[in-house]
């Protein structure tokens, strides 16, 4: 009975404060695991181009991903709950396409933004309706609203719609630059996203009852907490920040297109995977998922230095989620044995 | 009041009612003409474009009736198909009927590998089954891609063609295959004692380990069937527009054919599956998408009211909706009849 | 309820007064117009086997499951539990055996989470872990707030339950099974906890099965059995052979023995024999059964009887030991091998792991005998057909239709249709885990013969039960377990009920 942790001794040794560390911060683990496998990527890049870290390379890195990191966000809220929410690529396209639809038609844009990210929230708060009210598994009500938003979006408009309005081109085109670093609005607002997400997750009730659920819901519904609130409103989050990844593309893409993000909801649970949330639920950080967006995005830089074909983007990814999904799957074994 | 309880009874309300829909809107639905011994028509188009996902919803009803999930099947068909038509592209002689018969072969048996590897994930790894075919889900593309080496591949072969524009005893070749496989999984499953087996691995797996099933072996084979399935359905596609298009072949058809194993009445949660149910299914959606196509609503839109019909569903097969119904129906008819497991009666 | 033993009068008016409850589950009565009462500063343990109404009675007195009759009083006034909140706003908190606890976050927040202090409405973490670590110091416990929950052994985890308990105001404290998992130091621990909130005037409902452990700690025992109160005793007044004797109950009517030959003419020849073996509950344990025979395991919840029979029918690995049949090892942990073996196991969990409910009849009796076969090699429907019929006909399952959904049955029948699952393997040893369990008198007595004439038919039977009268009607010897270990065996023929008694509740020596 030497290492009951009933009885720590009054000064701790060495080891025990490993051990200490280790229980306070085991869940880290798998993010620390993506930073890793992160800076073996750059290493490997630098070592091999010579260019690859570079200030521009870098700062593209944010910009081109904006919106995945925004999506990353909202789905770590589903997943951590247990959850799985399909429709983020359909409602970032659905809402991106109306965004420019409603601007090419003189709609004011201080309007129009904030209505799209509220009809996202719509398509999440649905979704969550269906999950929590009406039991519906998680992975076809995010599929129904996967299919009503990617018809919408073909509802708004069949084909390309540009886009001219000078505010949410702004958003892309604006760079705080200084040394070859430079830094867009949607990268700002990406980052907004994961700092004011992590902030709810840690400092909230909410936030940590989104754990809660994850870990056992009835077991959070026994302690009293507002299970089912927490669950809908995951979902709402999800949706909402669908919402503002759409305006995000469009203005990333400088133009609404129906046909946006298909197969974004993959990148977006693989990114989220590797950043370190169990698919479980309860274990992860959206700080992770960042991460997670950063090795997708990586991977498909360094296959386009390498000037191979893009395809091997997605085997990568699914390679790695495999190799991770493999690891949690050895872990999770190991913690339910001890 | 027995028959309403029919598992059956909403896929086939759904189906009846879009057929009435249609004559009634264009009267030459259900007219079906004879010309040089070949049948055409709406319903014969029905028939023959829906055997891909025919193929691909037999197979996921099976690994739905373990308590599993197969993601990956529109990835496999795109490997298949692109696996084909590499095959019959490097080929000098491309209307030989052997090179077009070694092409499926090859195609076949890549997707079974396929199906097994998803199988090795789930069965013996013990990787949840969304998460595990979620891999090959993503990769699957990438690797049609390299395949056909980042282009659509393009061909032309006779014999291949004839997959699916082929015309046998005046049906269509395809409608023949999907046939074809519902007879060989129904036999399969029913005439054997594999249907039974899975079923009860998929509602008790502990109480089927302890009677001393081989549940691994079952789960596993679940997999095989349908990467195999999905394999011959990517065939069937590449025919049809004698391409292999790594991106646009089978997307969405993993959802299409588990909102058809679900309207056929098969729970998600697994165990007991119904073939008869997936089959109508498969036609009830293929009607709606033909039915929206000929309302003049551009395809693109039609997801729309894909997802009309899966809120539907599941709301009608959603506990609560059901416990509601119940009261009011118990509130009409007092003298309750035999006690009946509801979710037997299902 | 009345009861023989008198009650002395308790001065002061009890924390918690429950008087009348019922509750009834489909038809039959979980509880019973049962009457229960703590004082504040007592230790009150709930006895009872299997089915007793102990969980229902917790459930209702922690707003669970409401009453059908029956009045919940709190400090005397009326108090109606609508939900667990209610109850715990009344000052009732549980902590169970499954701990409802979230191992993914970290301890702080398992003691606080739900009346977490915030500043500015956001979590003060500093504070919860200040307050949280002064609650468990409270308890002499002194773990790091800020760790996760799950890297804490069970025990510990179980502590930090009680913590979270008591965080708040609380004036009764349900713990259920709260030592099952623990070893014996982890234990002592807990009870010095126990004693530490009794001096704060706690009353303490202490439910557990280990009866050492009631002895050790509590003031006062309520006993039920059959969903009805036997009655309440001072701990020291009443014997252990005593309690366990209530808890049991001693059928009035003595049921008819199977008559068994006085002793074997001659040994019966070993069929099954286990060398030393062992797992996590049961310590080395050797036991032979004859050809023919029928071995009983008696001994309480707990006792490591259902250990043993998992054991014996090789459907666990064990962590030592062997088993042989016919004197030859039989490879464990792989329930199939078993089976071709010949040695087939019943789970005492019908359905959990038992009958495939949705499945048929027919189905569920073939199971066994179709997996044994393999998936291509179906049972000709004719041959299935006239199978199924048999063994319906045989242990009269009814209703008398094979179609219907297994589901559906009563217990005792779906319980018929596992045994048939088991036969139609003709096998040559069957275990047999509470098979009575939950079932009618009339079903019972059905199966205890169809035991007895496996038995004769040359089976061999190892059967367990809490019920010792049915041990004893049925079996030739009787292997009797205490606190994970096989104290002795008897030959059937030489026991009663009496004599069983007094060895499964004796205290443990030393």
């Amino acid at each position: 009975m030497t290492d009951t942790p009933v009885a720590l001794g009054a000064r701790p040794s060495l080891r025990e404060r490993a051990d200490r560390f280790r229980a306070r911060r085991a869940s880290w683990i798998p993010v620390s695991a993506a930073v890793g496998i992160l800076v073996v990527m750059f290493a490997v890049g630098q070592a091999y181009f010579g260019n690859f870290l570079t200030p521009r390379v870098l700062s593209s890195l944010l910009l081109d991903n904006a919106y995945l990191i925004v999506l990353a966000v909202g789905m770590t809220f589903v997943i951590l709950t247990g959850g799985i929410d399909l429709s983020v690529g359909s409602v970032m396209a659905f809402t991106g396409i109306l965004c420019a639809r409603m601007l090419s038609e003189g709609a004011p844009t201080g309007v129009v933004i904030p209505l799209v990210i509220v009809l996202g929230a719509l398509m999440g708060l649905a979704t969550g309706v269906l999950v929590q009210v009406f039991e519906v598994q998680p992975f076809i009500a995010s599929l129904a609203a996967m299919f009503a938003a990617r018809g919408l979006a073909f509802v708004v408009s069949l084909s390309s719609i540009k886009l001219e309005d000078p505010f949410v081109l702004a958003l892309q085109s604006t760079r705080l630059a200084g040394g070859g670093w430079y830094l867009t609005p949607t990268g700002i607002i990406a980052i907004a996203t994961v700092v004011i997400a992590a902030l709810v997750l840690h400092f909230t009730r909410f936030g940590r009852t989104v754990y809660a659920v994850g870990g056992s819901e009835q077991s959070a519904r026994l302690m009293g907490l507002a299970t089912a609130r927490t669950k809908v409103l995951a979902y709402v989050i999800s949706g909402t920040c669908a919402g503002i990844a759409g305006v995000l593309f469009t203005a990333y893409s400088g133009a609404g297109y129906p046909l946006n993000g298909i197969g974004t909801e993959l990148d977006t649970i693989a990114a989220v995977v590797i950043g370190g949330t169990l698919l479980t639920g309860g274990t992860g950080y959206v700080l992770g998922s960042m991460i997670g967006v950063f090795v997708y995005g990586t991977i498909k830089v360094l296959i386009s230095f390498l000037g191979a074909e893009q395809s091997w983007t997605r085997i990568t990814i699914g390679a790695l989620l495999l190799v991770f999904v493999v690891v949690q799957r050895v872990i999770v074994a190991r913690s339910s044995r001890s | 009041m027995k028959l309403l309880r029919h598992r059956l009874v909403w896929a086939v309300a759904a189906l009846v009612t879009l057929i009435v829909v249609n004559t009634i809107s264009r009267p030459t639905f259900l007219s079906i003409t004879l010309q040089d011994g070949e049948l055409y028509g709406s319903l014969i188009d029905i028939l023959r474009n829906s055997a891909p996902l025919m193929l691909v919803a037999l197979g996921m009803t099976v690994v739905i009736a373990t308590r599993g999930i197969d993601l990956s099947v529109g990835a496999i068909m795109a490997v298949s198909g692109a696996v084909a038509l590499t095959v019959i592209e490097a080929s000098p002689t491309p209307d030989n009927l052997g090179v077009v018969l070694v092409a499926i072969a090859v195609a076949a048996l890549v997707s079974l590998v396929l199906g097994a590897w998803n199988g090795l994930l789930v069965a013996v790894l013990g990787i949840q089954p969304i998460i595990a075919t979620l891999v090959l889900m993503l990769a699957g593309r990438g690797i049609a891609l390299l395949i056909t080496g980042g282009f659509i591949t393009t061909i032309n072969s006779e014999p291949y063609q004839f997959i699916s524009q082929g015309y046998v005893l005046g049906l269509p070749f395809a409608f023949l295959v999907s046939i074809a496989a519902i007879v060989v999984v129904a036999l399969i499953e029913r005439r054997t004692a594999l249907g039974m087996l899975t079923e009860a691995v998929g509602i008790n797996p502990e109480a089927s380990r302890l009677a001393g099933v081989r549940s691994r072996g079952i789960v596993w084979g679940a997999y095989i069937a349908s990467g195999l399935l999905a394999g011959i359905a990517g065939i069937l596609y590449s025919s049809n527009i004698m391409a292999a298009d790594a991106n646009a072949a089978g997307l969405y058809i993993e959802l299409d054919a588990i909102l058809a194993v679900v309207l056929g009445g098969t729970s998600l949660a697994g165990g007991k599956f119904s073939l008869a149910g997936t089959v109508v299914g498969v036609f009830t959606i293929q009607t709606l998408k033909s039915t929206i196509t000929f309302l003049g609503v551009p395809p693109a839109v039609s997801p729309v009211f894909l997802a009309a019909v899966v809120v539907i569903v599941v709301l009608v097969q959603s506990p609560r909706t059901r416990s509601a119904l119940a009261r009011l129906t118990r509130r009409r008819t007092p003298a309750g009849g035999a006690r009946i497991d509801p979710e037997a009666a299902s | 309820m009345t009861s023989d033993d008198a009650v002395d009068p308790v001065t002061e008016a009890p924390v918690v007064e429950i008087t009348g409850a019922t509750v009834r589950f489909a038809g039959t009565l979980a509880l019973d117009h049962v009457d229960f009462r703590v004082h504040a500063g007592e230790v009150h343990s709930l006895m009872g086997e299997n089915g007793a109404g102990k969980s229902t009675l917790i459930r209702a007195l922690t707003g669970a499951r409401p009453l059908d009759e029956g009045v919940i009083r709190i400090h005397g006034k009326v108090a109606r539990f609508a939900r667990p909140r209610d109850a715990q706003r009344a000052g009732i908190a549980a902590v169970y055996q499954e701990i409802d606890l979230l191992p993914n976050l970290s301890v702080a927040e398992n003691v606080l989470l739900g009346r977490e202090p915030r500043r500015f409405g956001a979590i003060d973490w500093p504070r919860m872990r200040r307050e949280a670590g002064a609650v468990l110091a409270g308890l002499g416990i002194d773990i790091d707030p800020a760790s996760a929950l799950g890297s804490h052994s069970v025990a510990v985890q179980q502590l930090v339950a009680i913590a979270r308990a008591i965080s708040r105001e609380v004036s009764v404290l349900v713990l259920d099974e709260p030592t099952s998992s623990l070893d014996l130091e982890e234990v002592a621990e807990l009870f010095r906890v126990i004693r530490e909130l009794k001096d704060r005037g706690v009353a303490i409902v202490f439910i557990s099965h280990f009866l050492d452990q009631v002895y050790e700690i509590c003031d006062r025992i309520t006993v039920l059995r059959n969903g009805s109160l036997v009655g309440e005793f001072r701990t020291e007044e009443l014997l252990r052979i005593d309690l366990v004797q209530k808890m049991l109950g001693r059928g009035a009517e003595q049921l008819v023995e199977r008559p068994r030959p006085e002793v074997d003419a001659e040994p019966r020849r070993a069929v099954l024999r286990a060398r030393g073996l062992a797992s996590r509950r049961l310590r080395p344990t050797d036991v032979v059964i004859g050809e023919g025979e029928v071995l009983g395991l008696a001994g309480l919840l707990g006792s490591g009887r259902t250990a043993l029979a998992r054991l014996l029918s090789g459907v666990d690995r064990p962590a030592h030991g062997r088993l042989e049949l016919d004197a030859r090892e039989v490879r464990l942990g792989d329930p199939r091998r078993a089976t071709r073996l010949g040695v087939v196991y019943s789970s005492e969990n019908r359905r959990s792991e038992g009958i495939i409910d949705q499945l048929s009849v027919a189905a569920n009796i073939t199971l066994a005998l179709q997996a044994q076969r393999g998936a291509w090699r179906p049972l000709r429907k004719a041959r299935r057909d006239e199978l199924v019929a048999s063994w319906i006909e045989a242990l009269d399952i009814r209703p008398r239709r094979p179609e219907l959904p297994v589901g559906v049955l009563s217990g005792g029948n779906q319980q018929k249709v596992l045994l048939a699952r088991l036969l139609a393997l003709a096998p040559r040893v069957i275990v047999l885990d509470e098979p009575t369990r939950g079932i009618d008198v009339g079903a019972k007595v059905e199966l205890q013969n169809l035991v007895s004439g496996l038995a004769d038919n040359g089976m061999s039977v190892v059967f367990v039960s809490g019920e010792l009268e049915e041990v004893v009607r049925v079996s030739d010897q009787i292997a009797i377990l205490r606190d994970g270990a096989v104290v002795d065996v008897v030959p059937g023929s030489q026991v009663t009920v009496d004599t069983l008694l007094a060895v499964v509740g004796q205290p443990d020596e030393g």
